[in-house]
């Protein structure tokens, strides 16, 4: 009886998708008989409103006349003068306080004595070995072009995070206001902060900072809340017994007790802002990202190859010690331990600084590692891979993978896309909501996509929907076996699990290397780097749904003598379906991060537009292509995540 | 005591819980019970309540769980705005303090023990007792002296640099005990302090209570579900069920004359011999020959004299000075469990 209400709705979802997809139908067997209209087929160009234009006015307006532009102005001031002492500091920019660059071998040695307090020998080497393998190579100049934006931009991106995450906690009202600007911005293409942060905070470093700067704060809001949220009842009425003012019970009990959540939040806050300061590249930002850019570009695969190592050990280094100081717990010191052993970490750690400072002041190969003495292997490297890739076997996979790919399976698969008149686009999304999630979602799903189809942009979204709805779909077919495969054991679990954790640390943009290596600069690169890219939480969440299926209902498919196969498909995916949407859901979101960023390969789609509108001043283009992507993006977060917390609810699985 | 006036005077205090629980309040019609009130979607935390404490007096509030005795505690600190009545500390209504006065008053009156500690955890032992000093803005100095002098009272000398992670629930409960004490309040709420204690270290921290106590001599609101340790402690006992006090008397009188039936139930499996003394059992207009027996003295303690002894009154006196009389059938009474 109980199961009643659940069985109906599941008919009416039922019901109303096959509806909406027999009205699909319809109007595809009309185009086909070539009897559609074909102002039903497509938005004329005469009808698209000019959306651009509009938003271009309220930029306008609100840049000039409501002044806006004076106050970035006025705040890029300050911001600059900032990321020049930092400049100055990490690689020598010749501005105030002009005592930089510090030598190397000093920040690295610090480094490595943080690593220490936080974690032990291991991370001591890790952070050591990172700032070793970066100066050796001859890359120390641009990591700390970079370094020097992320030493700016995190600490701001947490500072605002925080605030705003007090006030959402503390006032109903912001919380409901911020949500929706949250997921909206969380799904926003990378290159829709770029432009506005170009306008209105001067090219350069001003402007990545502040990009990067935006892209961080969302988790911070989140986390700060959810761990203030969390903040025991009791110890708070304790707070309160002890004579707090309100601001006393934040500073002294509301913000330590919510100190994991927190750390938490630098912890994505600094990931984060490693990744975007990367990309920043595209807006002119030199250090990793741009050289990175340059020479994938002229299809220097060495070098591309050991920035991308560089890049991924800083992003390894910094999530770990991040992660580190999370699960650090103050420990007690015995009585009358004498001071330098209470504060040994500090001390050792500005000791090795001075020292080597001091070091670098007679040894100029411990102040700074030249071209000529750098060990960078780049033109062996470079060999190296061609010749692997020039091997007859492997260039025949390649090769045959790339025919038989494009060929056969990618662009029939796109153009059968293309030819579908828009209306029938839309009810097909329509439909798939409506099963998903009821009619409620359906009319969300189908309004979204009919604003994108009234942008003008609709040929290139649905170019961008074929890249990431492929890559995702192959994903699946190589994730999902080696996902189920490895849940079937305990070891292999936590090894592809921690493999995925470190691979989710990697900056996006190094996926691109391994595709442009295999593929060249050519459409199935785009294709092979969203599909390693989103394969990660697939099998991610593919493992972890499969692994907390309890034991007990294990136990009994057991008793019940299933076999290995009936288990898996009767019992556990069917409990594990949730979370493996929640997996799917974000190889969605990252698939679309990852497509505009492929645009540089040369792909037709929106993040081609996007990146050329970079180039220029065109606001509302930017905006009206970013919203676009947000668009699609969302209609399928909300879609699918709302499905796995019903289907969730319904299993009991909390 | 009587003399005195109260430290804490309540009077028809209400506490609902609900949506809009001043409105209904006023429209609620009188005598009208708890389950009604839950029917109508609120639920009555405390209900009508009056009740004073004397200077000095320790009250011992017991109930079945959710019967509303933390709700009236926090009811008496403030921690909860109540919905209707007053209550006073010191003569002042607390319901009118400003947010200002309000922390004046918990700075300098009033310490709470919380049921699971409540404590900061990424302070030590030290930071944790010394909290409400430093909230008062006490110097480092002075903060320090006074806090290592309240940890020794409660016997955790040599752990202050401990984090609370790193104790026992005992050691953390004194913790607690010391926080509540560093600012030498009049007022003492207790909520269940000794409840997540296994029975030796409760007996041991009882012990240690009984002996604070007796040199501190504070006003105290003591919370418990155990009748043995409410007896061991309490002047008087206050019985709570559904929200309201069903009787507030010695614990003497609790079990000789319960006013309900719901205090006689609670009270079925006392040994009564233990809780009831001379002093009560004594009638003052009788007057007997022969040696007195102590007022103080329970009917337990008395046990081999009423057997032997073959008057059938017996004169009590305190202090030396006679008080009246008891019936020996009616101590035998109580001793064999005939009430
Ligand atoms: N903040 C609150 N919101 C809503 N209802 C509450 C709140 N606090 C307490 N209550 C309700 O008030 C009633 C009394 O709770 P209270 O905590 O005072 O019980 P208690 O006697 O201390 O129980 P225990 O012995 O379990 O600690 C309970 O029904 C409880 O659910
Ligand atoms: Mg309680």
């Amino acid at each position: 009886m109980a199961h009643l209400p659940a069985q109906t709705t599941q008919t009416a979802r039922r019901r109303g998708a096959l509806a909406l997809t027999g009205a699909a139908g319809a109007l595809m067997l009309l185009h086909y008989a070539g009897l559609l209209p074909a102002a039903l087929h497509r938005l004329p160009p005469e009808r698209v409103p000019d959306l651009a234009v509009w938003l271009d006015a309220l930029f306008n307006f609100v840049k000039d006349d409501l002044g806006l532009l004076a106050l970035t102005r006025w705040l890029t001031e300050p911001l600059q003068w900032m990321l020049d002492v930092t400049a100055n500091l990490l690689f020598g920019k010749r501005r105030w306080p002009g005592i930089g660059p510090i030598p190397w071998t000093a920040i690295a040695a610090a480094a490595t004595v943080l690593g220490y307090h936080l974690g032990g020998w291991k991370l001591a080497a890790l952070a050591g070995g990172t700032f070793a393998w970066t100066a050796l190579v001859g890359q120390w100049d641009i990591a700390m072009q970079t370094m020097s934006v992320l030493v700016i931009a995190a600490p701001a991106a947490f500072a605002i995070g925080l605030l705003l995450g007090i006030a959402a906690w503390k006032y109903a009202w912001i919380d409901r206001a911020l949500k929706p600007i949250l997921s909206v911005l969380q799904t926003l293409p990378f290159f829709t902060y770029l432009l506005p942060a170009v306008i209105f905070f001067k090219v350069g470093p001003t402007a990545g900072a502040v990009a990067t700067t935006i892209y961080a704060i969302p988790p911070m809001i989140l986390m700060t809340t959810l761990g203030l949220q969390k903040v025991s009842p009791e110890i708070v009425e304790a707070g309160q017994m002890s004579g707090c003012t309100r601001l006393q019970l934040l500073r002294h009990v509301y913000l330590p007790a919510a100190r994991t959540e927190i750390l938490v939040g630098i912890n994505q806050v600094i990931m984060l802002c490693l990744a975007m300061v990367v990309l920043t590249a595209f807006i002119g930002m030199p250090g990793l990202g741009a050289k990175l850019l340059a020479m994938m570009g002229s299809f220097k695969l060495g070098r591309s190859f050991e920035i991308g190592v560089t890049i991924v050990l800083l992003a390894v280094t910094l999530d770990r010690m991040s992660k580190a100081w999370v699960a650090r717990q103050p420990m007690h010191h015995e009585r009358g331990t004498p001071f330098w052993r209470r504060h040994f970490a500090l001390l050792a750690g500005l000791g090795l600084f001075v020292l080597f400072c001091i070091v670098a002041q007679f040894v100029d190969l411990a102040a700074e590692i030249g071209r000529r003495q750098s060990l960078s292997m780049g033109k062996e490297i470079d060999t190296a891979i061609k010749a692997f890739l020039n091997i007859g076997w492997v260039k025949a996979t390649t090769g045959f993978l790339r025919a038989f790919l494009n060929v056969q399976v990618l662009i029939p698969f796109r153009n059968c896309l293309l030819w579908i008149p828009t209306p029938a686009f839309i009810l097909l999304i329509a439909a798939f909501a409506w099963w998903l999630g009821g009619r409620r979602q359906a009319v969300i799903a189908g309004l979204f996509f009919a604003l994108v189809a009234l942008s003008g942009w609709w040929d290139r979204s649905v170019i961008t929907l074929y890249s990431v709805i492929s890559a995702v779909a192959l994903a699946m077919l190589i994730g999902l076996p080696v996902a189920v495969l490895a849940a079937r054991s305990a070891r292999w679990s936590n090894r592809v699990l921690l493999i995925c954790d470190t691979a989710q640390t990697f900056p996006s943009f190094v996926y691109l290397i391994p595709a442009i290596m295999l593929f060249g600069i050519t459409d199935i690169a785009v294709i092979f780097s969203i599909l390693i890219f989103a394969m990660v939480p697939l099998v991610r969440y593919t493992i972890e749904g499969l692994r907390t299926v309890p034991p007990e209902v294990m136990e009994a498919a057991d008793m019940s003598g299933a076999t290995r196969w009936q288990k898996l498909v009767k019992v556990q995916l069917p409990l594990a379906l949730p979370t493996m949407a929640v997996g799917f859901n974000q190889a969605i979101m990252f698939a679309f991060f990852m497509v505009i960023i492929a645009a540089f390969i040369g792909t037709q789609d929106l993040g081609q537009e996007l990146q050329r509108t970079l180039a220029g001043t065109d606001l509302g283009k930017n905006f009206v292509l970013g919203i676009c992507v947000s668009l699609m993006a969302l209609t399928f977060d909300l879609t699918i995540l709302n499905w796995a917390a019903a289907r969730k609810r319904q299993l009991g699985l909390g | 005591m009587a003399a005195n006036p109260p430290v804490i005077a309540a009077r028809n205090v209400w506490k609902i819980f609900g949506k809009a629980p001043e409105a209904y309040l006023r429209s609620l019609p009188a005598g009208r019970s708890f389950d009604e009130i839950r029917a109508d979607g609120y639920i009555a935390g405390v209900r009508d309540v009056s009740i004073t404490v004397g200077r000095g007096e320790m009250l011992v509030i017991m109930g079945l769980s959710g019967s509303g005795k933390s709700t009236l505690v926090r009811c008496f600190s403030r921690l909860h705005d109540i919905t209707g009545g007053t209550i006073e500390v010191d003569g002042t209504d607390i319901g009118s303090l400003s947010e200002r006065a309000l922390i004046d008053l918990r700075r300098s009156k009033m310490g709470m023990v919380f049921q699971s500690f409540g404590l900061l955890p990424h302070r030590t032992v030290l930071d944790n007792v010394a909290f409400p000093l430093e909230m008062r803005g006490q110097d480092r100095h002075a903060r320090r002296e006074r806090a290592l002098e309240v940890i020794r009272l409660v016997g955790l000398e040599g752990r202050e640099d401990y984090f609370p992670r790193e104790l026992s629930g005992g050691q953390q409960q004194r913790v607690g005990i010391a926080r509540s004490l560093a600012i030498e309040p009049d007022i003492w709420f207790l909520d269940e302090p000794f409840s997540a204690l296994d029975p030796l270290i409760r007996r041991e921290m009882q012990n240690e209570f009984l002996r604070l106590q007796k040199m501190l001599h504070k006003t105290i609101v003591f919370i418990t579900h155990d009748f043995d340790e409410a007896l061991r402690l309490a002047d008087r006992i206050a019985i709570m069920k559904d929200g309201a006090i069903e009787q507030c008397a010695t614990p003497d009188q609790i079990v000789l004359n319960p006013a309900t039936e719901y205090v006689r139930k609670f009270t079925e499996d006392i040994d009564k011999a233990r809780v009831v003394h001379a002093g009560t059992l004594a009638d003052p207009a009788l007057r007997a020959e022969g040696a007195a027996v102590d007022a103080d003295a329970s009917v337990h303690d008395l046990a081999r004299l009423l057997i032997q002894d073959q008057r059938s009154t017996i004169p009590v006196e305190r202090a030396g000075r006679p008080v009246g009389a008891i019936r020996r059938d009616e101590a035998l009474g109580i001793l064999v469990g005939a009430r």
